[in-house]
């Protein structure tokens, strides 16, 4: 094989994620996702807040393409809207998790002794919380609002990133280009950034791709249990316990809410399982 | 340059053995072994000593300690006159020794292309290239590698490829000395010739002084001026290549040398079989260290600690009460056993 073929589109990053069928329709589902999200002024046919007191509880029709809750509001046009909130809530938190996540661990693996111990109390005091129990004291401690479930995801989950990252830094100080590194002179900074983190960062964006979804569902959750976002917002886990609540008036809008819940968690996921197999240097050969 | 390139004297690396959990409740104290105990050697510029011996004996852990990978616990060294068990600029020491590792691939940073692999030590010393491309070229054409490579990642190279580009990567800097160790693990036959004719090539042009630690005695010959052999950490026997090959002095390095597996049938020599395993680092034998498994101790050698002495010359040291070749005759009794 020549140099030219090798660096032919196929052999890109990009280019062996999209030979992928899975990973296709994985971007697909997400693509749709943030179309959504950021065009649902236009998309939508309703205002997300209008009430319409007399097409409660309405089937859904070319009307309302989901049907109507239990204040008249468009279900469709919440949902698209509800889109903004999940992948706001989704990208933030699991990015500051990430972060955080991959700062503390890095150092944790990477340094000395009694501060990787210190940290991983702290990662296992945290993780100690069952998230929901968290988000109970925490909400009724903090006003309800996408703050407050955004520290929540936060801090229940950081620790899960520093644990990987802390895993990684380890195995990789362990191995020998690392002692080749210091061998020729460089600094433990260099080392740090230059030859682990490059390294760390292909399993964190599985992590994160993966874990994605599971914040959205925490989210939805929280709103759920009313510990979440302020009443009115329309979030999915919202339009679920309204449907949860509203059941024996009409089944459509706990259909509805869960769809999107579905659809991002299955493209999450996706696209988490596409990613590894593209970013391990191990399987990077021609196949 | 006046003196010797690099000098040890009476160096020693310790570590803590791992602790039991019945030790640490009954608080014993923390056990340390050392892995290198007391060497002393000097290499000068120009000069290829070979460091052999067992697995276990300390020969890698020497290299590191040169290179300031793991401390010094005793003893004292000098690089080019700079003491390097005073806390020296390990930065500036580590610019003038370069080390090759055992594993040619896995030495090798996995996301970096040949050419950010060779450039590397010039970006950790910040030097300044001019042409960078030229130089990576040059560095590689040096290693015998074309500049094809140049864009390849270290998964996507063969064992002795990988080695070529560490080659390549070692003599950026134009050191003056090159710790190998083991340069040929985990190579064709071929390609270890290949390595070794390469690194004689360099070290005939560049007046590198070139440290090999390998339990390889086949390739010793090809390279190295003088061999220092290894036991439990010191230094058992020195002189140069030829002399030692020819007549060891030291009943252990008879054994090694008589274990090597010769290529010519009708030369073989006879195997020396050595008794026991050797003995752990945290309980030493008394005496000299080698006498529980050596097919020729005299009643004294449980009891009196041999020092490193000049045998049959002052180019030749050994560690042994009774070296050969004056020993010769009572090998003979002891052999018939």
């Amino acid at each position: 094989m020549s140099i030219a073929e090798r660096s032919s589109f196929k052999y890109t990053a990009v280019g062996r994620l999209m030979s992928d069928p899975l990973a296709v329709a994985a971007v697909t589902i997400i693509a749709l996702l943030v179309l959504c999200a950021v065009f649902a002024d236009a998309i939508a046919p309703y205002d997300y807040k209008a009430l319409n007191v007399r097409e409660r509880f309405a089937p859904p029709s070319f009307v309302h393409l989901l049907g109507t809750d239990n204040l008249g509001r468009d279900t469709f046009s919440r949902l698209l809207f509800g889109a903004r909130i999940a992948l706001f809530v989704g990208l933030t938190s699991v990015g500051l998790a990430a972060l955080i996540g991959l700062m503390l661990g890095m150092v944790a693996g990477f340094g000395p002794r009694w501060l990787d111990n210190a940290i991983l109390f702290l990662f296992d005091t945290l993780r100690a919380y069952p998230t929901i129990i968290l988000a109970l004291a925490l909400g009724a401690l903090l006003p309800p609002g996408l703050g407050t479930v955004i520290l929540v995801v936060v801090l229940t989950t950081f620790s899960e990133y520093g644990r990987v990252a802390r895993t990684q830094t380890q195995a990789l100080s362990a191995q020998e280009f690392i002692d080749a590194e210091r061998a020729m002179g460089a600094s433990p900074a260099r080392i740090l950034f230059m030859h682990i983190l490059p390294n760390v960062l292909g399993p964190f964006f599985i992590l994160a791709a993966i874990n994605l979804p599971v914040v959205i569902t925490i989210e939805a959750g929280m709103s759920f249990l009313g510990v979440g976002v302020a009443p009115g917002t329309p979030s999915w886990g919202a339009t679920l316990k309204d449907g949860f609540d509203y059941i024996r008036n009409t089944p459509w809008l706990i259909v509805s809410g869960g769809i999107p819940l579905v659809l991002v968690t299955l493209g999450f996921t996706f696209l988490g399982e596409s990613l590894r197999d593209v970013l391990d240097p191990k399987l990077r050969k021609e196949r | 340059m006046s003196g010797p390139l690099l000098k040890l004297e009476g160096l020693h690396v310790r570590f803590s053995a791992a602790r039991g959990i019945r030790s640490l409740l009954a608080g014993r104290e923390k056990q340390t072994f050392d892995a290198v105990a007391g060497v002393s050697l000097e290499i000068e510029p120009g000069e290829c000593l070979a460091i052999v011996g067992e697995s276990g004996s300390g020969k890698t852990t020497l290299a590191r300690a040169i290179n300031g990978l793991t401390p010094i616990a005793e003893g004292k060294a000098w690089i080019s006159g700079e003491p390097l068990h005073d806390k020296p600029d390990w930065t500036a020491v580590r610019r003038q020794t370069a080390m090759m590792f055992q594993d040619p691939v896995g030495s090798l940073s996995p996301r970096m292309t040949v050419r950010n692999l060779i450039l590397e030590p010039f970006r950790i010393h910040g030097i300044a290239i001019g042409e960078p491309e030229r130089k990576a070229r040059k560095l590689l054409a040096a290693a015998g590698l074309s500049q094809e490579f140049l864009d390849r990642y270290p998964h996507q190279l063969s064992g002795g490829q990988a080695r070529r580009v560490g080659v390549a990567r070692a003599l950026a800097l134009d050191p003056a000395l090159l710790l190998a160790d083991e340069p040929t693990a985990g190579l064709d036959v071929s390609v270890q010739g290949e390595i070794l004719t390469l690194l004689n090539k360099l070290r005939g042009e560049l007046g590198l002084a070139i440290l090999i630690i390998t339990h390889n005695l086949n390739i010793i010959r090809h390279v190295a001026d003088r061999i220092g052999v290894m036991y439990l950490g010191r230094l058992i026997e020195t002189g140069p290549v030829e002399e030692v090959f020819a007549n060891p002095a030291h009943p252990y390095t008879r054994a090694l040398l008589a274990a090597n597996p010769e290529p010519d049938p009708d030369a073989r020599l006879t195997r020396i079989a050595l008794k026991g395993e050797v003995p752990s680092l945290l309980a030493r034998p008394k005496g000299c260290e080698f006498h529980p498994r050596c097919p020729w101790a005299h009643e004294d050698c449980a009891t009196r600690a041999p020092d490193l002495a000049s045998v049959s010359g002052a180019r030749r040291k050994a560690r042994c009460l009774h070296p050969f070749p004056d020993f010769e005759c009572r090998s003979e009794a002891a052999g018939g056993k």
